[in-house]
């Protein structure tokens, strides 16, 4: 399948939005993640619904050592014609869990930040020796300002926005663009609970999803899905960190 | 194991509230799990909530969201049989299959109800009086059990199982996916006949006389007027268009359904809005501009005109409303229908949402709806004791002239009521105590209305 997308955390809320909206387009998916009858499911559903192709790569963000494989079968899959690499996988854990328990910190460090940088150092090089293709990560406004209740998540996806910026600088002399996806709140499973489903600030997958296509296809740096949240944080980081410290957030 | 968060459920009247564990699993493999292990006392499945009442409501237990178990898994073009999961929406089937020529064998007046819910309800359509309900079309389905095992039934396989889940409101299990016989069409739209009835002798006179003409046929009906025009009535009847009664604009792309602008009701309407005057003042515009003759009409105005409005419900204010769905057989029908409308505009509560359609033969569903005759169905705003007092009254109706009510309406009938509506209730609770012996799947309705005990 030449001209395909690699979508890496397929099996993610975020990540199946994005599969149906380029599916229903007619792109070329290659499926990645670590559950895959999940996987083979959803390209399945691709393949009913708008009789769209798909195919599935096993991706496991903990394991660093195989990640050059899993691209390189990736680029295979696409004949050697990648179009493009969309990161959604990610991991948050409890605040409080993760302070008192460095493995969750760990592995929220590593889902979240390690491991993209070491799919988006092997899909830069590839993207940029090729002069074509784009890159796009699912980062988070929690990036934006560490909280008390959720700074270790938020480093890391500061972490990955840092690295992003750097990325987008270097390649943008290729022609390659770099999306970076900074969502508010999303109604999927790691929010479920956590916020109402039907709060107004709640976004949907699909709208998400359409808003990342939709900045893919216009080459966008950075976007805030839904829009609102750019000016919610625009205010949010411009409290002074002197009585930021002081709020409970 | 998914997780579960307290939140305050009602169903689409916005009725009563009750609190409830509300779960919403994303794969198969986590409601299992919460099936088998959870914490709760015990669970019913719920799927967009658009059933009226409290059917997909558990105060003080365990509610399953359907919701994200939504892939399609497989069509069979040779038959039309489509296979997925019970998550999925009718929109979502329509959007993949109107345009490669298949529609829906069955539909309520919306699209946004997940087959699961359709299925539990065994719904009906427009099409009743020639298709009968859902449940026809349905070739298997695989149904989850209390002891977690996975069943599959169809009218040759598990068939008592199968027809007691078939408008068993989700009290036999969670149905997990679904083989479906899809309807070929030729177009996304519907030719239909608009016709008035001057009273409701008239209406079923129109009904009784050429109703075999058209697949599709309701009436919309005035409940506030009386005398000399009660049930005066806005036949809308139909048959799917050919390529050739369409016009040039939609010929080219005659299975394309342009998509709808939506608006959404932003806020609870203030309860004065909706008073006898303003909805008398209605229905009289309605009828006097209603149209007539043919029409070509696409499939999203004819059957969900009501989808294009999210949160339509919020019309009725924060109080909420009932939905009362009371049938009537051949005989009975007349009498029956004119107590009901002269109860509701004595008591001058009825609201504009009123509908009536002819009904054929009942089907096979232990606890479905449907039976020859004619059914009526009208929106309630919740006045109170005076809503209570007329809902007592119009059940004593419906039980003199041997009717029913629709359980996927029903938010208040008692107990007593019920199971003189439905003879098959023993041999229901027979097969629900074999399969669920322990009681693992109950509803605040279910409860309410005696299906299961305490
Ligand atoms: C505007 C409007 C018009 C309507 N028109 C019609 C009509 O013309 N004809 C008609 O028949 N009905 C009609 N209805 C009623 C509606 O079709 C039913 O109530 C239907 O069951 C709603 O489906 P749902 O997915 O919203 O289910 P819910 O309301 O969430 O649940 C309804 C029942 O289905 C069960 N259920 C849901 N999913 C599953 C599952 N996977 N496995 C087992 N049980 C499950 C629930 O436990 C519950 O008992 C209408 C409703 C509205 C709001
Ligand atoms: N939801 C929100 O409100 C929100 C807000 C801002 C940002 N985000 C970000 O958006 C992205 C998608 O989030 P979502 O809400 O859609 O997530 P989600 O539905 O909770 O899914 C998380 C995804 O990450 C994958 N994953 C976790 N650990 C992994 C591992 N070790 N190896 C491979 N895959 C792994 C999961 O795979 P399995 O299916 O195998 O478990 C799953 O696909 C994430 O980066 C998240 O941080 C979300």
């Amino acid at each position: 399948m030449k001209n395909s997308i690699v979508i890496v955390g397929a099996t993610s809320g975020i990540g199946s939005a994005l599969a149906r909206v380029f599916a229903s387009r007619g792109v070329g998916l290659i499926l990645a993640g670590r559950d895959e009858a999940a996987l083979q499911s959803l390209s399945q559903d691709l393949l009913v619904r708008y009789e769209s192709q798909s195919c599935v790569e096993r991706f496991d963000a903990l394991a660093f050592d195989r990640h050059e494989a899993f691209f390189e079968a990736c680029v295979k899959r696409a004949e050697g014609e990648l179009a493009g690499v969309i990161l959604c996988h990610g991991a948050m854990t409890d605040q409080v869990e993760a302070q008192e328990d460095f493995e969750k910190t760990r592995l929220m460090i590593d889902v979240n930040y390690t491991s993209a940088v070491s799919v988006l150092n092997l899909a830069s090089n590839y993207f940029e020796q090729k002069r074509s293709g784009w890159l796009c990560a699912v980062s988070s406004v929690a990036g934006d300002r560490g909280r008390g209740s959720n700074y270790i998540y938020g480093s890391a996806k500061a972490g990955l926005n840092a690295y992003l910026q750097g990325l987008r600088n270097r390649l943008a002399k290729a022609g390659v663009p770099v999306l970076t996806v900074k969502p508010g709140f999303v109604d999927t499973a790691m929010t479920w609970g956590l916020v109402k489903a039907d709060s107004p600030v709640m976004a949907s997958p699909d709208q998400v999803a359409r808003d990342i296509a939709k900045a893919i296809e216009k080459k966008k740096d950075v976007i805030y899905t839904l829009w609102f949240w750019r000016w919610i944080m625009l205010i949010i980081k411009s409290i002074p960190e002197m009585i930021f410290k002081r709020l409970s957030l | 194991m998914a997780q579960g968060v307290d939140a305050t459920l009602s169903g689409w009247g916005q009725y009563e509230q009750e609190t409830c564990s509300v779960f919403r699993p994303e794969r198969r493999r986590e409601l299992v799990e919460t099936v088998q292990n959870g914490d709760q006392p015990n669970y019913i499945a719920r799927g967009l909530g658009r059933s009226y009442g409290d059917s997909a409501v558990n105060a003080n237990g365990g509610v399953l969201l359907q919701q994200r178990l939504n892939r399609f898994t497989g069509f069979d073009p040779a038959h039309g049989v489509l296979e997925c999961e019970a998550g999925v929406s009718l929109e979502e089937i329509i959007e993949a299959f109107v345009r490669r020529g298949y529609f829906l064998p069955v539909t309520p007046g919306t699209k946004f109800v997940t087959l699961g819910g359709a299925l539990a309800a065994d719904v009906h359509g427009k099409n009743h009086h020639c298709d009968g309900t859902i449940g026809r079309f349905v070739q298997s389905l695989d149904l989850l059990t209390a002891q977690g095992e996975v069943l599959t039934c169809s009218p040759q396989q598990n068939a008592d199982v199968f027809w007691a889940t078939i408008g068993g409101m989700g009290l036999t299990g969670i149905i997990l996916s679904v083989r479906l016989r899809l309807m070929p069409i030729e177009t996304a739209y519907i030719n239909v006949d608009y016709g008035k009835a001057r009273n409701l002798d008239q209406a079923l006179e129109m009904f009784s006389g050429d109703d075999e003409r058209y697949r599709y046929s309701v009436a919309w009906i005035d409940c506030l007027a009386t005398n000399g025009d009660l049930g005066r009535s806005v036949l809308m009847r139909g048959n799917h268009a050919d390529v050739s009664d369409l016009r040039s604009e939609s010929l080219s792309r005659p299975l394309v359904l342009r998509p709808r602008r939506k608006k959404s009701m932003p806020i609870h309407f203030p309860n004065f809005v909706l008073n006898p005057y303003t909805v008398q003042a209605f229905n009289t515009f309605y009828y006097k501009r209603a149209p007539q003759g043919r029409r070509v009409v696409d499939l999203d105005s004819y059957f969900y005109p009501l989808d294009g409005v999210t949160h339509w419900n919020r019309m009725y204010g924060k109080r909420g409303f009932v939905q009362y769905q009371a049938l009537f057989g051949l005989d009975n029908a007349r009498r029956g229908l004119v107590e009901v409308i002269e109860a509701v505009s004595q008591s001058r509560q009825s609201s504009f949402l009123a509908v009536l359609k002819r009904t054929g033969p009942q089907g096979d569903g232990m606890l479905s709806f449907p039976k020859e005759g004619y059914t009526l169905a009208l929106d309630l705003p919740n006045t109170g004791q005076r809503l209570t007092d007329l809902l007592r009254r119009l059940d004593e109706i419906v039980l003199k002239y041997d009717g029913r009510l629709y359980l996927a309406k029903d938010a208040a009938m008692t107990a007593d009521t019920f199971a003189a509506m439905y003879p098959r209730l023993a041999e229901f609770k027979e097969v629900k105590s074999r399969i669920d012996p322990q009681c693992r799947f109950s509803s605040s309705q279910a409860r309410r209305v005696g299906i299961v005990d305490i």
